[in-house]
């Protein structure tokens, strides 16, 4: 077979048929888990949950397409930066419960029941949960494939 | 409104630390010790304003949510003095570690494990839900798993490793102590907890639930039959992470805990704190001699731990008013002479980059700070008048003989003689050595500033807190700790 530029037929990873398969999937893996965090409230789910698909949805690119393909786009200290970017927000989040006087009390108010907006500060914290355990998973899981043993031995 | 700020000043410490200390020289330093220096405040003002409060407790209901169906916070004087102690020793230690820490890489990462174990403890502390202490009592630990295995060498993930399956054993003990309880009186709420738990007739499940918090506190606390993690852990860690640990974080996750349970929430059980008791003396003694032949300076502290520990267990399990006020102080002049001792190994490997006693030399012509500090913080945990040592442990063996306890008393008075022992061996072979000119090709020198000025505070701390028991100071700091303790005014003012 000819050598193309083509991302498919680099030679790490997995075979051209998981490859394809993981272009089709990865992008509804990864909407499902932002389905799961943002219906938390009014649905089984939530931030923890969404978080751990949202992070197997970059884990199953990883697989498939080998680690260097996607830490050339998320490397560990964004990742990391995301992570804490999610805990300070939950703790803004919290922090902004002074507003209306007591920490960690609802300051946006109850919306319409069942309607997307409501539950007041629960859809934020659960986004700043999933961001958190997601990028935290996949710190995880890069620090995993990024320091094997493999890789003293080259 | 100020009291949730004990753990959220440390928990963003943490992470802004973690965002922008590793792309900012010195942004860690400045950032986490200022932030230590705010809390230590807090505490301060908390002291005296715990005094002036009607019924000395303050509830606070976070998000609101009334209790018994929300988290609460409390402050009594029980956990304002542990706040004091915990943060005092954090902020001397967060300073020494300016120095100390620069031999390593990612700075920021030391930094932000500390603010997370500082905010673990603070929240232990503070809480007054039993999950949410479980919550903060994992997040302390597992800060301190990773701070232990810091330097990443065999030795230091070894014991980190270690450290780590037994804490996972104690901690999971705790949780299924939480399980059965909540199972047995569906509320978290402690004091919601105590209210039920003291209408109770069944003794058994109930002392069978004590019975495994207590194995799982005295696994945290390193108690005797299960204190073989730390003389590994605590000696592996760098110098100031052993200071917080043997300082303060076994005595808020096995001390702190054991007291505001077993005497607070858990009706107060003769059995259960005689084994405490018995326990506490048998550490005593076993601590102390494995300390005696030990050549390792941090081990040998490390099962003096052990063996001070033993004492606070001994103190607490008479459960008289004496004995707690005997076991509180010490447990506050044992945070202070143990973080100084590990502060003063740590200042030794900082120059001689070994550990082994017998390869010091010169100590006292080079570093006459380092040696004035290890001396006070010698004789204060050997019981030597006029330093805070001493009182405490005269207080104890006053409590044992109150208690017509002769041969703990007897028990306590003999291995504070052999600590002696031990220490003076440290003193003469670490620091009041004889001259040898030969120091080798790097010219020695005495420790940076930040590192001496932790070490001499701690050391003039250590003159100082005797002066605690006087009458009018005593009242201010012991009084209320004291009565909250043996009163069971707890459940009293919380459920109004």
């Amino acid at each position: 077979m000819k050598e193309t530029n083509n991302k498919n037929f680099t030679s790490s990873g997995m075979s051209l048929i998981v490859k394809t398969v993981t272009r089709w999937t990865v992008l509804f893996i990864m909407l499902y888990g932002w389905y799961i965090t943002l219906f938390g409230h009014l649905s089984p789910g939530g931030g923890f949950a969404g978080g751990v698909i949202v992070a197997l949805s970059f884990i199953h690119i990883i697989l498939a397409y080998g680690k260097d393909f996607v830490v050339k786009k998320i490397n560990k200290i964004l990742s990391e930066s995301l992570e804490t970017t999610g805990a300070l927000m939950f703790l803004s989040i919290s922090i902004m419960g002074f507003s209306v006087g007591v920490f960690f009390k609802d300051f946006l108010g109850q919306g319409k029941a069942f309607s997307l907006l409501s539950g007041g500060m629960i859809l934020p914290a659960n986004i700043a949960i999933m961001i958190k355990v997601g990028f935290g998973m996949l710190s995880a899981f890069l620090c995993l494939i990024l320091f094997s043993p493999q890789d003293e031995e080259k | 409104m100020t009291l949730p700020l004990f753990v959220v000043l440390p928990l963003f410490a943490a992470f802004i630390n973690t965002m922008v200390g590793r792309f900012l020289k010195l942004f860690s330093e400045v950032f986490v010790n200022l932030i230590n220096f705010v809390v230590l405040i807090l505490c301060i003002i908390w002291i005296y304003k715990i005094n002036t409060l009607n019924n000395n407790i303050f509830v606070y209901e976070v998000g609101g949510w009334k209790i018994p169906y929300g988290v609460a916070l409390v402050a009594d004087p029980v956990s304002v003095f542990m706040l004091f102690t915990v943060n005092l020793v954090a902020f001397l230690v967060g300073i020494y570690s300016v120095s100390y820490i620069e031999k390593y890489t990612e700075k920021w990462g030391f930094y932000s494990l500390f603010e997370l174990m500082l905010a673990g403890m603070n929240g232990v502390i503070i809480s007054g839900d039993i999950f949410n202490i479980f919550v903060f009592l994992e997040i302390a630990t597992i800060a301190s798993y990773g701070l232990v295995a810091f330097g990443t060498q065999k030795e230091e993930l070894e014991a980190s490793f270690k450290y780590m399956v037994l804490g996972s054993i104690s901690t999971g003990l705790i949780l299924l102590g939480i399980v059965l309880i909540y199972a047995y009186t569906s509320t978290l709420n402690l004091a919601d907890i105590a209210s039920i738990l003291i209408l109770s007739e069944d003794k058994l499940i109930i002392r069978v639930i004590m019975f495994i918090f207590m194995i799982g506190f005295v696994i945290k606390a390193a108690i005797v039959p299960f204190h073989w993690w730390l003389p590994d852990a605590h000696p592996s860690a760098p110098a100031p992470i052993s200071a917080m640990l043997s300082g303060v974080l076994i005595k808020t996750l096995g001390v702190y805990l054991i007291v505001r349970l077993f005497f607070n929430v858990f009706p107060i059980d003769e059995k259960i704190l005689k084994m405490i008791c018995y326990l506490g003396t048998l550490s005593m003694v076993v601590g102390v001699i494995l300390a005696l032949y030990q050549w390792d300076y941090k081990r040998l502290l490390a099962y003096h731990s052990i063996s001070q520990v033993g004492y606070i267990f001994l103190g607490i399990g008479l459960a008289t008013p004496m004995g707690i006020l005997g076991g509180i102080f010490h447990l506050f002049n044992h945070s202070l002479f143990k973080s100084l001792l590990f502060l003063t190994s740590g200042a030794l490997e900082y120059n001689f980059g070994t550990r082994n006693l017998k390869e010091y030399h010169n100590v006292n012509r080079i570093m006459p700070i380092t040696t004035f500090s290890a001396t006070i913080g010698s004789f204060s945990i050997a019981g030597i008048p006029p330093f805070n040592g001493f009182w405490s442990k005269l207080i104890i063996i006053i409590a044992c003989l109150e208690k017509r306890d002769i041969l703990l008393a007897l028990i306590a008075a003999l291995v504070s003689v052999l600590t002696l022992a031990s220490f003076l061996k440290v003193l003469k072979y670490a620091f009041y050595t004889e001259q040898k000119y030969n120091t080798g090709p790097k010219l020695l020198k005495e420790v940076p500033f930040f590192m001496q000025f932790s070490m001499l505070t701690l050391a003039i701390l250590c003159f100082v807190s005797g002066i605690i028991l006087y009458p009018n100071i005593k009242h201010i700091v012991f009084d209320g700790v004291i009565k909250f303790i043996t009163e069971n005014l707890y459940i009293k003012f919380i459920l109004k």
